[in-house]
């Protein structure tokens, strides 16, 4: 019978248990489980089973933690996003979530610039740890990146990127995600970096303060190459706060506009680019 | 002269720049990004780009959070 053990096939005799296919797959797996609940050794296991064997504590080496951490992608669409590099211009409540949605995804290469430090205030929406008050984002989303996914290459860029230095900085990124704050730096960004790159998409964020509804956050195609996601009028301000629901939404419509770009569809409706 | 303004058409006057429509319609170029005739124009350049009849134009306002 075939019996699927951490993400590979293999062939078993029929009543094999737990305890056999561990002996033969990883003899030192203290963690057993079949089809996604705990077993012991003596569980039967039947033809199409899933088994997955862990020892505790143990990072897989590259090549088994790339077979785990893909298994559940669409066939097509890890080779695509594995072979991608995208830019991520800021790197706080948008920011830090769509990079973590990215490196789950698989995306090859992620270059982030950030000039900010983490603030205790930041936590109530930005994806830091009290643990990393003090550090520059950038730095601190790196080492969190590669916690989640040590096969994503990330550039960190610990600098404020200004219309001087965009094109050094994200010149290599296929397409880039605005993330910034406040509205100024957001049109600089694109200003800048569409009409340096006017083929390569971008995908920027705008009005998502607040706890208004989350179907109000939309992902919007408003010009030929820009893509935004957010209710497009709902700012930051006093009284009206940004949230991490609310901002989570923003940045995942963000993160999954870029994910369909990568595919070539568009992001904004069901239709191919 | 009319273009297409976010589109919709607009009557606009004869001989006018970007910026000075952007003046007209007191909107803050700080905060707007301009796609003019599916091209995204740096502020720098709003004041040099004049319109012509029958031309696209969109301004998308931004708002800050992030």
């Amino acid at each position: 019978m075939q019996i699927n053990v951490n993400e590979q096939n293999y062939s078993f005799e029929e009543n094999a248990t737990v305890g056999v296919v561990r002996d033969r797959i990883k003899a030192d797996a203290d963690l057993l489980i079949v089809n996604g609940f705990p077993a012991s050794e003596e569980t039967q296991l039947n033809n199409g089973d899933r088994v997955i064997l862990i020892r505790r504590g143990e990072v897989p080496g590259a090549d088994e933690l790339d077979a785990l951490l893909t298994a559940r992608h669409t066939p097509g669409v890890h080779e695509v996003v594995k072979g991608s590099t995208v830019g991520i211009a800021g790197v706080g409540g948008l920011g830090s979530a769509i990079a973590i949605a990215l490196a789950r995804t698989g995306v090859g290469h992620l270059i982030i610039a950030d000039f900010d430090i983490v603030e205790p205030s930041n936590l109530n929406r930005q994806q830091f740890f009290i643990d990393q008050i003090g550090l520059p984002k950038v730095y601190a989303l790196r080492d969190t990146l590669a916690r989640v996914n040590p096969n994503v290459r990330v550039t960190a860029c610990h600098l404020r990127l200004t219309p001087n230095n965009i094109t050094e900085v994200l010149g290599h990124a296929q397409l880039l995600v605005e993330a910034f704050d406040q509205a100024e730096q957001k049109v600089m960004l694109i200003e800048t970096f569409a009409s340096r790159f006017p083929d390569r998409p971008i995908v920027t964020g705008s009005g998502m303060a607040g706890y208004g509804p989350a179907n109000t956050v939309q992902t919007q195609q408003v010009a030929n190459n820009l893509y935004l996601c957010g209710d497009g009028s709902t700012a930051a301000a006093p009284g009206t706060g940004l949230m991490a629901p609310r901002v989570g939404v923003a940045a995942h419509h963000q993160a999954n506009a870029v994910l369909r770009l990568l595919l070539g569809y568009n992001p904004a409706n069901e239709g191919k680019l | 002269m009319n273009i297409i303004f976010n589109g919709k058409p607009r009557e606009t006057q004869a001989s006018i720049n970007i910026q000075e429509l952007l003046d007209q319609m007191q909107l803050d170029c700080m905060q707007v990004v301009v796609e003019h005739n599916k091209s995204i124009i740096p502020r720098q350049r709003l004041t040099e780009t004049a319109l012509n009849d029958g031309d696209t134009l969109e301004v998308i306002h931004f708002v800050g959070g992030g």
